[in-house]
């Protein structure tokens, strides 16, 4: 078995009982790279000079008994996250020849935990999209199936990692963008709780929405990773100061006890693909096998969330956005002669046209008469939707359902429709308005050989209990250490 | 129609974006079917409800007021397209 198909808990044994050093397994990752990086397309920077310099120093570290949790593990992170080493383009002309004059708080961490960083991975425009087909560089493609789309606006974080081009990554989640192309990838993805982790450096998208998380191979993989990067930092006055606990320790631990609601309107039959319905509908008998009592509960205000947050988002993304003027940092237009033009031309050539939709919609949802039909409106609706899950979480410890509707598409199959894209965010995007954790885990296969992956969500911080209930799963699902053939 | 052309010109200059013609065209198209989506949000009455703006109700975030290490200069002018090394410099405001 090729030494990068392991998983990262298990790279870190090898590492702790000298089996094998960073420098070699730097190596084997830059290599898998090589072979499979023409088909996938998951990089936009890719560091070997500086990833060999990381191993080299992660292996003295280790020699001198200072090595961190994941010391010597060569990762990658989505190019929203600022990085000193390297550029961070968000997957944006705007952004095209920018290098951040810091690194945000989770790169920080995880240089301090060891981890060897190979480089940045493709993304959806600023985030935006959920085929990662909206980038202005490379468009990723879905290792299971190379002529489909690996999701969004993660998609290079989660192919990168099943393609086994990386030990594990970060990606960010405004309304599914870690969940989703972890799903369609086959691979484990969690969205913490709003403030669990630092979005201080990160690319802000839509700021009461966006939440960082890991994207791996296994579900332990998923809680070191937690331990690593979760907790108060006061550089970002959103996140919060709550105890971090080890999210490794409870993995193991049985379900009894544990009660599972499962939505009814996440089961519409109308809504979700027969494939999509069967697994989910299997992975969550599997969960009532490991000891969870399973009860049909209902979230009345599920039809609204699309319409709610595809005017939440926008708003803020429009506001936030705003800071690109070709003033401080990104694109600039040159031949401007005065500085309104110098802006329009500058954000008119930087940005692409997802971004100028979101921009436009936002603009219209803020402006003077129509904010208390659309921003305002939008901001009572998710209150309801909050509403809703508290209700459910008085009763249930967990919520399981689909992550998408279908399995992952066609490149360029809904290319043409942002509506239509935007519908299929339906199941992933109330955790954000809520401010939940939810997780993807694999759990089955298409009737074509497609991951579909099973959602669960829970209420604000028990990402423990998140965690506990996917390992439960993956020991049951019989689908890990299944990989995609690339060549 | 939920927006028009001239309202989508409105905006674009608002958000200090320049449209073609091609682009006002389809922008207000998809536009219009996003926001007559949205719309959906009225069959809610939602006159007693309060807003959520935040997932958690926090108020104001403070620290002691104590001098910490901040970017430098330096770094600060190094993403910009054009500085004099003490300043970003802009096309002329003022006449």
């Amino acid at each position: 078995m090729n030494i990068t198909a392991i998983t990262l808990a298990e790279a870190v044994g090898l590492l702790q009982n000298q089996e094998i050093t960073s420098v070699e397994l730097t190596e084997a990752v830059l290599d898998r790279i090589t072979a499979v990086e023409p088909f996938i397309q998951a990089y936009l920077t890719l560091d070997r000079d500086g990833a060999l310099r990381q191993a080299e120093q992660a292996d003295r570290a280790r020699q001198n008994g200072v090595a961190g949790p994941v010391c010597g593990i060569p990762l990658a992170v989505k190019d929203t996250f600022c990085t000193t080493s390297m550029p961070t383009t968000c997957g944006s002309k705007m952004l095209e020849n920018f290098t951040a004059p810091y690194d945000a708080t989770v790169v920080t961490r995880l240089k301090q935990a060891g981890a060897v960083l190979l480089g940045k991975l493709t993304m959806d425009e600023f985030a935006m999209g959920s085929t990662n087909e909206n980038c202005a560089f490379k468009v990723p493609h879905n290792p299971w199936k190379l002529d489909c789309i690996t999701g969004g606006s993660s998609g290079g974080s989660a192919a990168a990692v099943a393609a086994d081009e990386c030990f594990a990554s970060l990606g960010s989640d405004t309304g599914g963008s870690i969940r989703q192309p972890a799903s369609l990838c086959g691979v484990v993805g969690m969205k913490p709780t709003y403030g669990r982790v630092s979005r201080y450096g990160v690319v802000a998208f839509a700021s009461s929405l966006d939440q960082v998380g890991p994207i791996t191979k296994d579900v332990r993989d998923c809680a070191v990773l937690m331990n690593v990067i979760s907790g108060h930092d006061p550089l970002d006055s959103t996140s919060m100061n709550e105890p971090v606990p080890d999210y490794t320790d409870t993995l193991a631990d049985g379900l009894q006890g544990l009660t599972i609601g499962i939505p009814r309107e996440y089961f519409r039959s109308e809504l979700l693909d027969p494939d999509v319905e069967r697994t989910v509908r299997q992975g969550v008998a599997l969960l009532k096998e490991a000891g969870a009592e399973v009860i049909e509960v209902s979230l009345p205000h599920t039809e609204y969330c699309v319409a709610a947050f595809y005017l939440i988002a926008p708003a803020e993304a429009s506001s936030n956005l705003a800071r690109f003027d070709g003033v401080r940092y990104g694109y600039r237009d040159r031949d401007a002669e005065s500085l309104l033009e110098m802006y329009t031309r500058s954000r008119s050539k930087g940005f692409g046209d997802e971004v100028k939709r979101r921009i436009l919609i936002g603009t219209h949802a803020l402006s003077a008469g129509y904010y208390d039909a659309y921003y305002r409106k939008a901001s009572q609706v998710r209150t309801l939707i909050r509403e809703d899950f508290s209700k459910i979480f008085a009763r249930c410890d967990l919520i399981a359902s689909p992550v998408t509707p279908t399995p992952a598409w066609k490149l360029g199959g809904k290319a043409n429709d942002p509506l239509a894209l935007y519908l299929s965010d339906i199941l992933t995007i109330s955790a954000n308005l809520a401010g939940i954790p939810a997780m993807s885990v694999p759990c089955g296969f298409s009737s074509k050989g497609l991951p579909i992956g099973l959602q669960l969500q829970a209420s604000h911080f028990n990402e423990a209990a998140l965690l506990k209930a996917a390992f439960n799963l993956e020991q049951r699902a019989g689908v890990t250490g299944k990989k995609p053939v690339i060549v | 129609m939920k927006i028009t052309k001239e309202e989508v010109l409105h905006v674009a200059r608002l958000a200090r974006l320049d449209l073609d013609d091609g682009e006002v065209d389809q922008m207000t198209v998809q536009l219009d079917a996003i926001l007559t989506y949205v719309a959906k949000l009225d069959e809610l009455d939602t006159a007693d409800t309060a807003v959520t703006i935040h997932p958690h109700r926090r108020t104001n975030v403070f620290r002691e007021d104590e001098v910490h290490p901040s970017l430098s200069r330096e770094l600060a002018l190094s993403g910009s397209a054009e500085h004099n090394g003490e300043a970003f410099v802009v096309p002329r405001i003022i006449g």
